[in-house]
């Protein structure tokens, strides 16, 4: 069969194939470069940052559900100087796009992240406006139009010639709105979804299984719901889309990608299976050639809705 | 070189109500054994997205394929499917994973084992080459498994049972106590076993000075440190992460109040 081409361009990011991994899932790549090569990747979504260290949240912080998982992890992180420190060289070493995700308590603070990274020399800034597992700020931005474009302006004026990629929540009536706002405040990209806002009960204990009572579900089940809203967003911006949550095979990907997305993020079904990135880069290839596309990248908004 | 790979399940036996198997894991021990005391990540079935860890309870390194047993109970649908699968049948297993108890062959521990704590002490014991002492407690004596090899790998085995029905009547940390005022020869203390009881025998470990290291459990996803879901919160303010920071901590360090 004839090669595909699956270089994907992300707002002017070029990356080798489409499939990056989800921010949150795969730490700074050292647990995963265990498993297989970290160049095998088109991107990495690197674990939020914040700009000093968190510890995050108490424990249980996950309970599984039907097909996924609730996490409330609560953006546990070294802060944005240990990374650019001692994670984006070791990153620096793969041939793979470093896409950094970055997480603030004010407009200022997403600002100064932007500046450190952009001097840091990322290939991308996804500014996350929607982790629920988080009190200040975190989701207030990502589920008020006027917030999350204010937020979006700042990123874009300290992050220099570095895009700057807007992470949206689902947890919100229209995500349309919020990504035409983020677009109209100057965004490069957008990527969705973030995780939905669930919870579990142990009916024994009549406890939450999360000590923070509810958290963020992630993994297959929400497939449907993030190809969708994907859908939704690819109909209404301009921009490129990174599509993520419950992507676990080639098949789950060339839905994204249809759906409108340039790029996927594989995350939950990592834990399952380690080699999940790869098997989807393979399974998506494999859905291109056999019908004899020359690039991956013509499935990009390819739906033919009734 | 951390790996996944399709083990087959060469023995399984019930041990009261847990269930007792032998895996050919391939070259799995030569690649990745640090210590007693480290873990598998084990698929159980299609339908669950979660592995489920699971102590190993002796490995060893063999010419054909090494061999590895872990022992676990049905606690829910994951351990469920694990114990239906028959001999013959292939698992898809990570490991090993985690870092072990810190023992040296020559060393001489004081071993304590609760419940379905006790299996990963026989690894311990079997490392340190039959010096070390084991104390093995449960809720009553159908819950004391392994006792037979224990006596083998041990110098001396000592149980506590909740309702007397075997050994001691009460907890392990009585036991732990009073063998750390007789003996003053152990090197450390060594335990694994539901947290109240880790707390009581760091307690009584730490009244006699004794350095002691306590496997830790807690909610996993990944298994190896980067989605930092299972937090052990430590007394310095941080939170570590059992997989792999642990399962084995020191248990000075560990926050037992949080």
């Amino acid at each position: 069969m004839p090669e595909v081409d699956m270089s994907v361009n992300l707002a002017g990011m070029v990356m080798k194939n489409p499939v990056c991994v989800a921010s949150g899932t795969f730490g700074f790549g050292r647990e995963y470069s265990e498993f297989f090569d970290l160049s095998e990747l088109g991107g990495i979504c690197a674990k939020g940052l914040t700009l000093h260290p968190r510890e995050g949240n108490p424990g249980p912080r996950i309970a599984e559900t039907p097909m996924g998982i609730l996490n409330s992890v609560g953006l546990q992180n070294p802060g944005v100087d240990a990374f650019i420190e001692h994670e984006l060289p070791y990153l620096r070493q793969f041939d793979v796009k470093v896409i950094a995700n970055i997480s603030g308590n004010t407009p200022e603070e997403y600002g100064v992240m932007c500046e450190k990274l952009s001097d840091a020399g990322v290939d991308m800034i996804e500014v996350n406006i929607s982790c629920p597992n988080v009190k200040a700020g975190g989701l207030a931005y990502g589920t008020r139009p006027e917030l999350a474009a204010e937020v979006t302006q700042v990123a874009k004026q300290h992050a220099g010639s570095v895009p700057v990629m807007v992470k949206l929540s689902p947890n919100v009536t229209d995500i349309t709105q919020i990504a035409r706002a983020v677009e109209e405040a100057g965004a490069d990209a957008v990527s969705l979804i973030n995780t939905i806002r669930g919870m579990r009960i142990d009916v024994n204990t009549r406890r939450p299984i999360l000590k923070m009572n509810t958290g963020g579900l992630s993994g297959p089940a929400v497939l449907p719901v993030a190809v969708r809203m994907v859908w939704e967003v690819a109909q209404c911006v301009k921009v490129p889309i990174l599509g993520m949550g419950g992507i676990a095979k080639g098949e789950d990907a060339a839905q994204m990608m249809l759906a409108g997305a340039a790029a996927v993020a594989v995350g939950t079904a990592l834990f399952a299976d380690p080699f999940t990135p790869v098997k989807v880069r393979e399974g998506l290839c494999e859905i291109a050639q056999k019908q004899g596309l020359a690039a991956v990248r013509e499935l990009t908004g390819g739906v033919r809705p009734w | 070189m951390k790996v996944e790979r399709k083990c087959k399940i060469v023995s399984k036996e019930q041990l009261g109500d847990a269930v007792y198997m032998t895996l050919e894991v391939g070259d799995m021990v030569r690649t990745s054994f640090k210590a007693p005391g480290q873990f598998v990540h084990i698929k159980c079935g299609e339908g669950l997205l979660l592995r489920r860890p699971i102590s190993v309870c002796t490995c060893q390194e063999d010419e054909r394929s090494d061999l590895l047993t872990i022992v676990f109970e049905v606690r829910g649908e994951g351990t469920d499917w694990l114990a239906r699968r028959p001999v013959g049948h292939t698992l898809d297993v990570m490991g090993l994973l985690g870092n072990g108890f810190q023992v040296k062959p020559e060393g001489r521990y004081l071993l304590v084992g609760g419940g379905i704590g006790i299996p990963p002490m026989l690894g311990c014991a079997q490392y340190a080459q039959g010096k070390c002492t084991a104390i093995l407690g449960g809720r009553s004596k159908d819950k004391i498994i392994l006792n037979d090899c224990f006596e083998e790998a041990c110098a001396k085995v000592l149980v506590a049972t909740d309702d007397g029905s075997l050994g001691h009547h009460g907890f392990v940390d009585a036991l732990v106590r009073r063998e750390l005022g007789e003996d003053k020869g152990y090197d450390a203390v060594l335990a694994c076993g539901p947290r109240p009881m880790l707390r009581n025998v760091a307690r009584a470990a730490e009244e006699f000075g004794i350095p002691c290291q306590v496997s830790m459990e807690e909610r996993m996803g990944c298994g190896i440190g980067a989605c930092l879901v299972c937090v052990c919160d430590m007394k310095d303010g941080s939170r570590k992460h059992v997989c792999k920071n642990g399962p084995v901590f020191d248990s000075k360090e560990v926050n037992w109040d949080a």
